[in-house]
């Protein structure tokens, strides 16, 4: 942790965040929170809210005007996705995965053909983007990837399988990584563009899930599915690494998911701290009760500013695979402490579905495994800091 | 149609109001300030009057610098331009009235919106103050609204029922809820909002009327009694509306 000057953001928060900050909040309060926990029993992807978030600008915010999107940075980015997932942590992911993955993806490595012909309807929100990598035995190690694109003529074919894929079922373009040059593992990975309606692209089972469960996971199949050449992203055997630098960009918004779920789950149980009366007095008066409340509030503070410091760096243009993977790490297991404090303070209330902290307490579990396992941040840590 | 809206910036509706030092104005620090919601709904009418009529809608507000965020927010939900009549002294509705019909004459608009009171002090009065000031027609309360060639037809919320008055432009109205939803400020429209004017102009004379002497918070309220469970808890319940709290 060297030039810690240098890499330290500003503390206040800009006339931009603020604006955006209470969008996200009054968007949420009035057209999420009252809805979402009829999506979290019945597992629908609610198109509705989604296309709400759309108009506001939501599903292309990090990219440029001329492509379609609202032109904001991370810090703004980083601002939506925690108060969203503050109400509904489903929507902070599928505004994060359309972003950060699809959207990123074809915005980052695309041509400019690419560029123009995908983003604006992405960044619309006309249609939802997808991305697959994982695949049924295929996790943490993607060179053991078994999908392949081999060329013929004009086509790449697509034949494999993915696996627990954010918006599997509801996307329009997804964004896959498949193998073209099988002697080379994780290096003979590529990536194509692929538009759903593509003969032999098979949307497969639905995830029942413990938390999360207004996001639509799936897993994919391809059949013989033909890929114009045109759709191929950058060159041949670069998609592992353009995966790599995608992923970098998308842990700060899983950090910035699993922090809404944190302050969600603390600002419910500081209020309920205060109604819940016990021996005469509010819970929040037994030291108990206030200690919890103290180290919440602490490690979300300490996890909101490696979130903001990555975006901060990310806006700046500088390499953040480190700051990044600490944050979503970092970030990722607060969550999951907080969220079990949270359902303690509210005791047997906590463990039923009439307290929103039963629902973050499932949620929460998403955001220790997603874009990479805590222990692969720790992995991507280490690598860093030995440089190995 | 060259529409005004004015605007005020107020305490959020979940800030917890004290009474500041001298005991005549509230405690500042530490409240989050927005757009009045009844304004928010003047906004979005005028809103719609210039995209069915075209034309521009410009919001004025007067107040200290900090009123610029709620400027911007009209700014950014669609307003072409913004005016912060600039002061910070204490005013009374009548000096408000003033600063804003002074200035009001300048623009010529051939409609002004206002909400139909501010939430901090709730007066209700500045809407007929500028339109006497203005020599205009005026219309409170506004529920639905329809407009015509020059002629203006609005339905207005009464005790019990509605009421629907016509008038002809040029015409100052306060609205009520219920005439519109407001619309969020899209990010596109944050974004727009950065390369708007927010025009300033100072405002000097303060012919105040009415002094504030001193604000009080209501007495807080008292928690509830749970008389009995049982049919039999009834007469004793009765007895302590009748007797106790002498509402029947």
């Amino acid at each position: 942790m060297n030039s810690t000057e240098q890499t330290i953001p500003t503390f206040e928060i800009t006339e931009n965040q603020k604006m955006v900050q209470q969008l996200a909040r009054d968007f949420a309060e009035k057209e999420i929170k009252p809805v979402i926990m009829k999506y979290d029993e019945s597992q629908e992807f609610p198109l509705d809210i989604v296309r709400k978030m759309s108009e506001l600008g939501f599903m292309g915010i990090i990219f440029p005007e001329e492509y379609g999107g609202a032109g904001f940075g991370y810090l703004e980015y980083v601002t939506i996705i925690e108060e969203i997932s503050k109400a509904d942590p489903s929507m902070g992911l599928t505004i994060a995965a359309h972003n950060s993955l699809c959207t990123n993806h074809i915005y980052t490595f695309g041509n400019e053909q690419q560029k123009k012909k995908y983003l604006p309807d992405l960044c619309s929100g006309k249609k939802i983007g997808a991305w697959a990598l994982t695949e049924p035995t295929s996790g943490s190690d993607a060179g053991s990837m078994r999908t392949t694109a081999m060329r013929d003529g004009n086509y790449y074919i697509l034949n494999g399988s993915k696996n627990f894929i954010t918006h599997g079922s509801v996307g329009k373009v997804t964004v896959v990584l498949a193998i073209t040059d099988k002697s080379k593992g994780k290096k003979g990975i590529s990536a194509f563009i692929v538009d759903n309606d593509t003969p032999g692209f098979i949307v497969n089972k639905k995830e029942n899930k413990l938390g999360m469960r207004s996001s639509d996971t799936t897993a994919l199949a391809f059949d013989n599915c033909a890929v114009p050449i045109e759709n191929l992203i950058g060159e041949e055997c670069k998609g592992f690494h353009q995966a790599l630098t995608i992923l970098d960009g998308g842990r700060i918004s899983i950090a910035a998911n699993a922090l809404g779920i944190a302050q969600g789950a603390f600002d419910a149980s500081l209020k309920y701290s205060k109604e819940r009366q016990q021996f005469g007095k509010p819970i929040s008066e037994f030291q108990a009760i206030q200690w919890k409340l103290s180290e919440m509030a602490t490690q979300i503070e300490a996890a909101r500013l490696l979130t903001y410091r990555a975006a901060f760096l990310k806006n700046k243009g500088d390499e953040i695979i480190k700051e990044s993977s600490m944050a979503k790490y970092y970030a990722s297991e607060v969550a999951v402490m907080v969220t079990n404090e949270a359902v303690q303070i509210h005791g047997g209330y906590g463990f039923t579905k009439d307290f929103i902290v039963e629902k973050f307490y499932r949620d929460v579990k998403l955001v220790t495994i997603g874009e990479g396992t805590s222990e692969i941040q720790k992995l991507v840590i280490s690598r860093e800091l030995l440089r190995i | 149609m060259k529409i005004v809206v004015c605007v005020n910036h107020v305490p959020d509706t979940e800030a917890r109001i004290k009474i500041g030092a001298d005991g005549k104005g509230i405690d500042k620090s530490g409240i989050t300030y927005i757009l009045n919601p009844y304004d928010e709904i003047a906004v979005e009418q005028g809103l719609r009057l210039k995209e069915k009529f075209g034309g521009e809608v410009i919001a004025i507000s007067l107040g200290g610098e900090s009123n610029k965020e709620t400027l911007r927010k009209t700014l950014a939900m669609g307003a072409d331009k913004a005016i912060l009549l600039k002061d910070e002294s204490d005013r009374d509705s009548f000096s408000v009235a003033k600063a804003l019909s002074d200035n009001l004459k300048e623009i010529n608009s051939d409609i002004i919106l206002f909400g139909k009171q501010s939430i901090d002090f709730d007066n209700s009065q500045l809407p007929g103050l500028v339109a006497e000031m203005l020599n205009l027609p005026s219309v409170s309360v506004v529920v639905k609204l329809e407009i015509e060639n020059n002629q203006v037809v609005c339905e207005r919320e009464i005790e019990g029922g509605h009421e629907k008055v016509e008038s002809r432009l040029p015409v100052v109205l306060s609205v009520q809820k219920g005439l519109c939803e407001p619309r969020y400020p899209s990010l596109k429209g944050i974004m727009a909002a950065k390369t708007k004017l927010i025009e300033e102009k100072p405002v000097i004379s303060n012919s105040k009327k009415v002094e504030i002497v001193s604000l009080r918070l209501p007495a807080s309220k008292g928690t509830g009694k749970i008389v009995g469970t049982e049919p039999t808890a009834a007469k004793e319940l009765v007895r302590l509306l009748h007797e106790e709290a002498k509402i029947i």
